[in-house]
């Protein structure tokens, strides 16, 4: 073998292989999460996870002070304390996160409550379309249209992993919507607006994401 | 003493080492859970990152154009040359060594072509989010997958150029450019004999 064609090869297959990997693998990391144990978990960040945020800080809820508004389109506006949300009807899913920028948490469990327990109180007026869903981290927001934010796998979400959210996770309450990417899954949530059009446009929709954020069928994916 | 480095050399590793600290910083910022909370400002740190790229990709251009390119295209074909007795090397048998040895050349090789990769990552990474067509499966993970790796070689380099007795005297010839005749001699034998036949 000539001498040069060793470390020639040992270059180019390099740069093939990481070429491809643009296309594939999406998952891998995921699956390192798998073989890695727990204590070296806490170092690498195998969980998948990323901490998104808009502005200078991680918005940090005092429980005690928090609010829920409900408002807009409903026969009786309310407002819920934390422990007013704890006593709705508990549901608990587990389901993937998917980020549109590409990375995955595959099987995330999650605790919460549903919306429409959330809105049965409040009761939605025949005219409203869409849920508005307003974060304490201003001016973040994002709007599921009712069919979309009622889907059984939609939640108000309070837990995660068996544990209250982090503050990094939209402590105390944080929207979850599996079947569309992590935009649309509001943190921080302080207030839900039912809206009589469904035609509003959420932060990152106003900077160019889709409104519906499908799963593999929105912002260029599928 | 002995020249092993030119200054197109020693400016080459340094505005990389410069480019990969500056990016790494901030890339862990935006990539690890803790250090996102700690210190958000996650737009701001996302355009120091992107501008570090840029300043980087810009200086390695200048470095190139403007150096001995003669030097770095010997260095090229040195490095891509794994012979009998690097492979021996690398196999952890005795055997005499060029100016770079076997590990150097590898080191040389992955980190090419892992700059290019960051790079094509990199830049679709930051087209896909204006672009959505652009937006690939693994983009992402490559770009992570990089990383990861490059911390473990970069490790494993930095401890043989500061702590390793051995070799740690390397590190002169990257800084200053010259070597000691009796360490050359010892762990780079091929190369002084190709200089005495020069």
């Amino acid at each position: 073998m000539h001498d040069r064609t060793l470390g020639r090869a040992a270059f180019l297959g390099l740069l093939g292989a990481g070429a491809a990997g643009l296309f594939v693998g999406r998952d891998a990391l995921g699956l390192l999460g798998k073989v890695v144990p727990d204590g070296v978990e806490s170092i690498v960040p195998t969980s998948g996870w990323r901490i998104y945020t808009i502005g200078s800080s991680v918005p940090r809820l005092d429980p005690a002070a928090y609010r829920l508004t409900v408002g807009g389109a409903v026969e009786r506006p309310l407002t819920y304390t934390l422990d007013d949300l704890r006593a709705l009807p508990r549901a608990e899913q587990v389901s993937d996160f998917r980020c549109v920028t590409g990375w995955v948490v595959k099987d995330v469990r999650w605790g919460g409550v549903r919306l429409h327990d959330v809105l049965a109180e409040a009761g939605l007026r025949p005219e409203a379309k869409a849920l508005r869903f307003v974060s304490a981290e201003v001016p973040y927001d994002d709007t599921l249209t009712l069919p979309q934010a009622l889907l059984p796998d939609v939640m108000l979400a309070l837990e995660m992993d068996g544990k209250p959210l982090s503050h990094g996770h939209g402590f105390p309450a944080r929207v979850v919507m599996p079947r569309m990417y992590g935009y649309k899954s509001v943190k921080w949530v302080t207030r839900i607006e039912a809206r009589t059009t469904d035609v509003d446009l959420g932060f990152w929709e106003q900077r160019g994401y889709d409104k519906d954020a499908w799963i593999g069928a929105s912002n260029g994916y599928g | 003493m002995i020249e092993r480095f030119g200054r197109t050399e020693r400016a080459l590793h340094w505005v990389h080492a410069t480019g990969f600290f500056a990016m790494l910083a901030t890339g862990l910022v935006l990539y690890l859970p803790a250090l996102s909370e700690l210190v958000a400002r996650r737009n701001l740190v996302k355009n120091v990152h992107l501008f570090s790229a840029l300043a980087w990709a810009v200086a390695i251009v200048l470095v190139v154009a403007l150096g001995d390119r003669r030097r770095l295209a010997t260095d090229w074909r040195e490095v891509e040359a794994l012979d009998r007795d690097d492979r021996r090397w690398l196999r952890g048998r005795p055997a005499a060594q060029g100016r770079f040895n076997a590990g150097q050349k590898l080191n040389v090789l992955v980190t090419a072509a892992f700059a290019l990769l960051f790079a094509l990552s990199g830049f679709f990474l930051w087209l896909g989010e204006r672009d959505h067509r652009f937006l690939f499966d693994g983009t992402g993970t490559v770009h992570d997958t990089l990383t990861l790796l490059s911390v473990g070689i970069v490790s494993g380099h930095l401890y043989l150029a500061l702590i390793h007795p051995a070799t740690r005297h390397a590190l002169r010839g990257i800084t200053v450019g010259d070597v000691r005749e009796d360490w050359a001699r010892e762990h780079h034998a091929k190369w002084l004999e190709e200089r005495r036949g020069l």
